[in-house]
């Protein structure tokens, strides 16, 4: 929607600014806006995260040079352990800003073998974290990027099956569109904020493809009703919304930790049985505001405009929930 | 892809005790420093990789700047450029000498 990069661009409170370099709020700074590496370095208990595969280690994309682009020293994936209010986790950040934080060789690989590390290590946090941010394959490396997001979904079902929660976090500037899209469905629980999207065709593509009438991707209003996380907390595509701040984030994410539900076939029977009565209860809707309707929310051309609070407010009443399902 | 490599002679060592550090995203019109500390007390090296040919000398002006102000001996900077100009350049330099002395 149009006011959602004004909204974020809110102001450090005046307790920030009493410590030297400590600039900026923390607890209230915005997620959309922030670095992966800032979300790492500031969502767990200080000094708690330790990074696997540093930028000092130097394990870059060994494709990116021949088609004359900069690599980065991450390759876009920070993966590590930590702390977060007492629970250890690992966790993997996507760099929404770094090639639209892409699934490619390297940064795949390093999403695998973090969920293959949980999956096979019982010493291991039983916790997984991905803060994603992508716009699904890197284009440059798309075969090893499509072999890598087949490979992430299987790592996640596996960790999932041998008892890890794996909670995926939405809210950065790239959303979670194809391959992170769909490794956000197939986690333990979606954390998603406002301005997060999720999707797996993004707006652009669907507007390339089916022509503007069909789907107008300027129209950020039309986009976020669509793919926003406020439709998707809604309709139960997501399970827990989150204020757009590093405690709001870290509030969700620990609730995430808690509600996850475990992983079997009746929990999949569970899922399958959700989706089919959403898509045949929202089939004859043709508008994000018309499924809000349905879903009898008394203002629903108001949902978009309505601060977080409300929002979560509203949610307790009419939001979808699985509690045996995902 | 073009690499820049410059040496210069700083001061004094940078303070501080940290090892690595690492400012900035490899993204449009930004770029990621990446900072690590070498047995040298005076010498600074910064190495640069870009896909924007012909800036050479500019790359030099701001990093002799960034070595007069800041004093890196002993410091190697990694460069991913992503286009940056040299304002943020700059700001990169500095937010990663301030991290490497811990302030």
């Amino acid at each position: 929607m149009t006011g959602t990069h004004a909204s974020n661009q809110r102001s450090s409170s005046s307790s920030a600014e009493s410590a030297g370099s400590k600039v900026l709020d923390q607890a209230g700074m915005s997620w959309f806006l922030a670095t992966a590496r800032h979300r790492v370095e500031n969502l767990f208990e200080p000094g708690s995260f330790v990074e696997f595969l540093p930028p000092s280690e130097r394990v870059v994309s060994p494709h990116l040079d021949t088609f004359g682009l900069p690599s980065a020293f991450d390759d876009g994936v920070i993966v590590g352990r930590a702390r977060l209010d007492g629970t250890d986790v690992l966790v993997a950040a996507q760099e929404g800003q770094f090639m639209g934080g892409t699934f490619a060789e390297v940064s795949g690989a390093k999403l695998v073998g973090l969920l293959r590390a949980a999956r096979d290590n019982a010493e291991l946090p039983r916790a997984v974290l991905l803060l994603l941010d992508s716009g699904g394959v890197r284009l440059q490396e798309a075969n090893a990027g499509e072999l890598a997001v087949a490979e992430v979904m299987r790592a996640v079902t596996e960790a999932r099956s041998a008892g890890v929660v794996v909670v995926a976090a939405v809210g950065g500037r790239a959303g979670a569109f194809g391959g992170a899209g769909l490794t956000a469905a197939t986690c333990s629980a979606i954390v998603v904020s406002e301005q997060g999207r999720i999707g797996v065709t993004g707006p652009e593509v669907i507007e390339t493809n089916k022509g503007v009438e069909e789907f107008d991707s300027k129209d950020k209003a039309l986009v976020w009703s669509v793919v926003g996380g406020r439709n998707r907390r809604l309709l139960g595509g997501a399970d827990i919304y989150a204020e757009d701040s590093f405690d709001g984030f870290r509030k969700a994410i620990g609730e995430a930790l808690k509600r996850a539900s475990p992983f079997s076939l009746k929990s999949l029977r569970a899922e399958q049985k959700r989706l089919a009565k959403r898509a045949k209860r929202f089939a004859a809707c043709e508008q994000a505001v018309d499924m809000w309707k349905e879903l009898r929310v008394p203002d629903p051309a108001a949902i978009r405009d309505m601060d977080d609070a409300s929002f979560i407010a509203l949610l307790e009443k009419h939001g979808e929930t699985s509690h045996d399902a995902r | 892809m073009q690499t820049l490599k410059l040496r210069h002679r700083a001061v004094g060592p940078l303070k501080g005790k940290r090892n690595t550090g690492i400012v900035g995203v490899v993204a449009s019109g930004n770029c990621e420093a990446l900072f690590e500390r070498t047995p040298s007390e005076k010498t600074c090296e910064v190495d640069i990789r870009t896909s924007v040919v012909g800036f050479d000398e500019v790359w030099k002006l701001v990093v002799a700047d960034f070595v007069e102000r800041a004093s890196p001996g002993g410091i190697r900077v990694s460069i991913n450029d992503g286009g940056a100009t040299p304002d943020v350049v700059m700001l990169r330099l500095m937010q990663g000498a301030a991290l490497m002395e811990g302030n």
